[in-house]
């Protein structure tokens, strides 16, 4: 059960491309001045940026290791060709905690545990005690999968450590094609990385305006800002250890923050939800997935 | 190459088996399929005498229980598993690794087809499904050129099975919650995508008519054009100031042309997609595809039987989709 340890605060892989520069500013931000336990990074989206970002993490690991974060690599949810597969085999056998996002790294993970991500489709208590019996230690439930279903199998999979998505854009599909080379008129396999230019993603509004979706590369994502308002005290009743907040262009340092101040009792659910508002977010709150309905909706979550 | 076909009634199960399929895949009426919509569907004493149908005329029937088992209530997969087994099921396409570790488990003799919605799209993640749970045959995902399928297949030891007719996910299927971010429902949590219940049209100030999802205007229509059902991806949408088709054109997939490269590329199995069709549209298309695909082996002409293919998608308009690298 989750006891009486305060519930912990982890900040999920950047799912945007993001230069090495900025990336290593903000991981060294993040080691400075952030209340986090655990920092997930690594490219999880597309394999053509890894070229530009691989170099990043053996600093950004050094420094946020050093500052007593838990590092944990989060690897690729969709790779398709061969240099990507030999990457995800050689981070497999790398001696640091890793995230998986595709069924393909189970077999090569045999020998040591991991963290099942929420790109992976687990949804029921059978398949997450299937992936525990190989070494599942921790999961990030798909975050489509609603807080009932979440309690459901934390409480018959008690071994494994639950991590709520609790903030950010909604990732929600993955593609072969990519969204932001066909918007610019090119193609995946001649991108010229066009997805740079927009470091929350690049904003998809319906024909009669109305804000909707965001494009990432090959993935697509939610235009409303995710978040979760529950108290220490429901997330326990819940089976939940942990509060993934996914990275965006806002200060993540004060996000996380308000979110520590929250789990602490400093602050109520209406104060977190005021503050997050009065920060420049990629979009407008919205949290009904925790209780099974339209994601993009904002409900009145049972207090 | 064995052509698989859908079917969503008895009826276009035997038009299928009747117009030449040589499997014929199906599921049962609940959210345990992916095609959960109302008035399809087979219940367990209809799917007895449809495969004991089936069978007569040499046509396998696959049961696909693809959709990703709910929290709490497993037992309605996996009874749904036992229950094709027990109807005669030649094999059973499924996603979910609970539902695959029952079928392997409980069901060893009954053949495991690995559904498009696992999304196993390397040879080490087909790996995983083959050697964990003895799956015989993999439905790809649609993320392949057919260069690509020819090089997987040297690298795997089982049978792959690919979409060559009808709608065409763009999105990787089974990693889309897309439909539930707008309604709450989607594959992988119900077995539906863009769901008719969500579905309204609404005519604007200017006579224009708006397909809706979920109250989001998908798509939009001058006045007199006719208006199409507003499946999510398939949509208008507008970015950086452009309208346009974000993420698909509403084309679907035809990859006739390329039936002759998929036999090259050592596809075992050729599905079509439609199990919301009716039996008519369903004898047609499957009747058309027996005549190129034994045009194929035969060395006929099957010209006729293409040209027929053609007219029958939405709007005319096709596709070879990921088949082609530069669809990406």
């Amino acid at each position: 059960m989750a006891g009486a340890s305060p519930i912990e605060l982890a900040l999920g892989p950047c799912l945007f491309n993001w230069s090495a520069d900025r990336l290593l500013d903000f991981y060294k931000q993040i080691a400075a001045e952030a209340p986090v336990d655990r920092v997930y990074l690594g490219e999880v989206v597309c394999g053509k940026r890894m070229p530009y970002n691989d170099p990043v993490w053996p600093d950004a690991i050094a420094v946020l290791t050093s500052a007593g974060k838990e590092v944990v690599l989060s690897t690729l949810a969709q790779p398709v060709n061969k240099r990507e597969r030999d990457i995800l085999a050689q981070q497999a056998a790398y001696d640091m905690p890793i995230e998986i996002n595709d069924m393909s790294m189970v077999p090569a993970c045999r020998d040591r545990t991991f963290t099942a991500g929420p790109f992976l489709n687990i949804y029921n208590e059978a398949s997450l005690g299937f992936l525990t019996n190989r070494g599942a230690v921790s999961w990030c439930p798909p975050v489509e999968l609603p807080l009932a279903s979440i309690q459901k199998i934390a409480a018959l999979v008690p071994e494994v450590d639950v991590e709520l998505f609790a903030f950010g854009r909604l990732p929600l599909a993955l593609s072969s094609r990519c969204y932001h080379a066909r918007a610019h008129g090119l193609r995946k396999d001649s991108c010229q990385f066009v997805c740079e230019k927009d470091p929350d993603g690049m904003d998809i509004a319906t024909l009669d305006g109305t804000r909707f979706l965001a494009a990432n590369g090959i993935q697509t994502l939610s235009d409303a800002c995710h978040y979760s308002g529950l108290s220490s005290g429901q997330l326990k009743a819940t089976g939940i250890r942990r509060l993934r907040l996914s990275p965006h262009s806002l200060g993540m340092v004060e996000v996380l923050t308000e979110f520590r101040t929250f789990l602490d009792g400093g602050i109520d659910a209406q104060e977190l939800e005021a503050r997050l508002t009065a920060m420049n977010l990629p979009g407008p709150l919205c949290n009904a997935y925790l209780s099974g309905d339209p994601g993009w909706k904002k409900t009145a979550l049972p207090a | 190459m064995e052509l698989v076909c859908p079917a969503g009634t008895p009826a276009a199960l035997r038009a299928a088996a009747d117009a030449g399929a040589d499997a014929i895949y199906c599921g049962f009426a609940d959210e345990t399929n992916a095609r959960n919509f109302p008035g399809l569907n087979f219940s367990p004493e209809e799917l007895s005498v449809s495969v004991a149908y089936a069978h007569e005329r040499g046509a396998k029937v696959l049961v696909a229980i693809n959709t990703f088992a709910q929290a709490g209530s497993t037992d309605l997969w996996t009874k749904a598993v036992d229950n094709a087994a027990a109807c005669g099921a030649d094999a059973i396409i499924a996603a979910d690794i609970a539902v695959l570790d029952h079928a392997a488990t409980r069901h060893p003799d009954v053949r495991l087809h690995l559904s498009v919605q696992a999304a196993a799209n390397t040879p080490e993640a087909i790996r995983f499904y083959t050697e964990t749970f003895g799956v015989r045959r993999v439905v790809l995902p649609r993320v392949f050129s057919v260069n690509e399928i020819a090089a997987l297949n040297r690298e795997i030891d089982v049978e792959t099975e690919v979409f060559v007719f009808g709608g065409l996910c763009v999105m990787t299927e089974g990693r889309c919650s897309l439909s539930s971010y707008a309604t709450g429902k989607s594959p992988n949590l119900t077995g539906v995508c863009s769901p008719p219940d969500h579905v309204d049209y609404a005519e604007d100030e200017t006579g224009r008519m708006k397909a809706r999802l979920g109250g989001f205007t998908i798509d939009c229509f001058e006045r007199g054009e006719p208006a199409g059902y507003p499946t999510l991806c398939k949509g208008r949408f507008s970015a950086m100031g452009h309208s346009g088709y974000l993420f698909e054109d509403p084309v679907s997939l035809n990859a006739f042309e390329l039936l002759e490269e998929l036999a090259k590329a050592g596809v075992t199995a050729l599905k079509i997609e439609g199990r919301q069709r009716g039996k008519a549209y369903i004898a047609s298309v499957v009747s058309a595809f027996r005549k190129a695909v034994d045009g194929l082996s035969g060395g006929a002409d099957a010209s006729a039987a293409i040209s027929a293919l053609k007219a029958m998608s939405e709007g005319g308009q096709q596709t070879t989709g990921s088949y082609r690298k530069t669809w990406r």
